[in-house]
């Protein structure tokens, strides 16, 4: 492991950095209107990312390394599913949960 | 109830994912031989779970320093597409208010923020900043004072209870109720393809990739198919 020195350089970058990609349009664009077509992009950021950051965990699940596994693909599919239908996040989350727990007990 | 009351119960459940994940950071951490101000540090300074993982790793693999940030930012490269997506409902708040949203601006304050204003339009910047600030209070400082806790007690919630799943389940529930639009769900589905095709890129690039295919897909859709947004 690296000296105290090195690690506290790493996270004082780390962190202006993170902050810095965190507000460069908050701070810099401000209330400044955006063009139509980058408002038109924005709309889809967190329906495109939020799948695309849980997708390979759903496929490849780390807690099998990396084997694809029925009861967390059956978990996922549960969840969007529920989630999409009563647009009530709770009854996703609860109808997911439940899933996953009843079918690793099962399996 | 208030703004500030209804962010709260809506981030609550979040404590199921950033309690074990903060832990094992923390835990991890001293198992690589940082002192308890150091692992703390990095929680609250950075505040970024991946990033402070990859950073982490690194560390520990003796990666030159350079190296070390530049892969740790790279994994952070989403959150200026959430910064971006988000200035559309904040931007109007003083600068000190959007320093402030920006600090604690992760993935679940993002989305849960985000998913909340598309559902209730009409709220005015302050009340949509009360909104954010009652979301981020169950899972910020929770991040921190768990770190903590897994740095001291050295040991994790035990991987068999399926916690490990707790994150992919909380943000699919919160996916659900974002495809409004034919629009959004091809920009969710193109996504989720383009994620598992280039999982392979290194230090998260992939869901970079991922994501901007998703967004230009959704753009697209809406223009050609004539969805109101």
């Amino acid at each position: 492991m690296s000296g105290s020195a090195e690690v506290w350089a790493v996270i004082v970058a780390l962190g202006l950095g993170s902050f810095g990609l965190r507000f460069v349009f908050l701070g810099l664009v401000g209330d400044r209107a955006m063009p139509d077509w980058v408002l038109r992009h924005l709309r889809y950021t967190a329906v495109a990312v939020l799948p695309a950051l849980v997708a390979p965990l759903v496929v490849w699940p780390n807690a099998t390394d990396g084997d694809p596994d029925p009861a967390r693909l059956a978990a996922a599919i549960a969840t969007v599913t529920v989630g999409y239908l009563t647009r009530n996040v709770f009854a996703g989350m609860g109808v997911g949960a439940a899933t996953l727990i009843g079918l690793t007990a099962l399996l | 109830m208030s703004s500030y009351w209804r962010g709260l119960r809506d981030g609550a459940p979040f404590l199921v994912v950033i309690i074990p994940f903060a832990m094992l950071f923390g835990v991890l951490a001293t198992e690589a031989g940082l002192p308890l101000h150091e692992t703390l540090g990095f929680s609250v300074v950075v505040i970024a779970g991946a990033a402070q993982f990859t950073a982490l790793q690194l560390l520990n693999e003796n990666a030159p320093t350079l190296v070390v940030i530049a892969s740790a930012l790279a994994v952070n490269l989403r959150m200026a597409m959430y910064s971006a997506s988000i200035t559309p409902h904040l931007g109007r708040l003083p600068l000190w208010k959007r320093g402030v949203v920006a600090y604690f601006l992760v993935d679940q304050t993002y989305a849960q923020a985000i998913l909340d204003y598309e559902k209730i339009p009409n709220q005015t910047s302050s009340e949509k900043f009360a909104y954010f600030m009652g979301v981020m209070s169950p899972i910020c400082p929770p991040w921190y004072v768990f770190t903590l806790v897994g740095a001291l007690v050295g040991e994790t919630i035990p991987e068999n209870l399926g916690l490990d799943f707790a994150l992919p389940i909380a943000f699919l529930a919160m996916v659900g109720p974002m495809m409004r639009t034919p629009a959004h769900r091809i920009a969710a589905l193109v996504a989720v393809i383009l994620a598992l095709a280039f999982a392979w890129l290194p230090f998260n690039t992939g869901l970079l990739v991922a994501g901007l295919g998703g967004m230009i897909a959704g753009a697209q859709a809406e223009l050609r198919l004539g969805v109101a947004p």
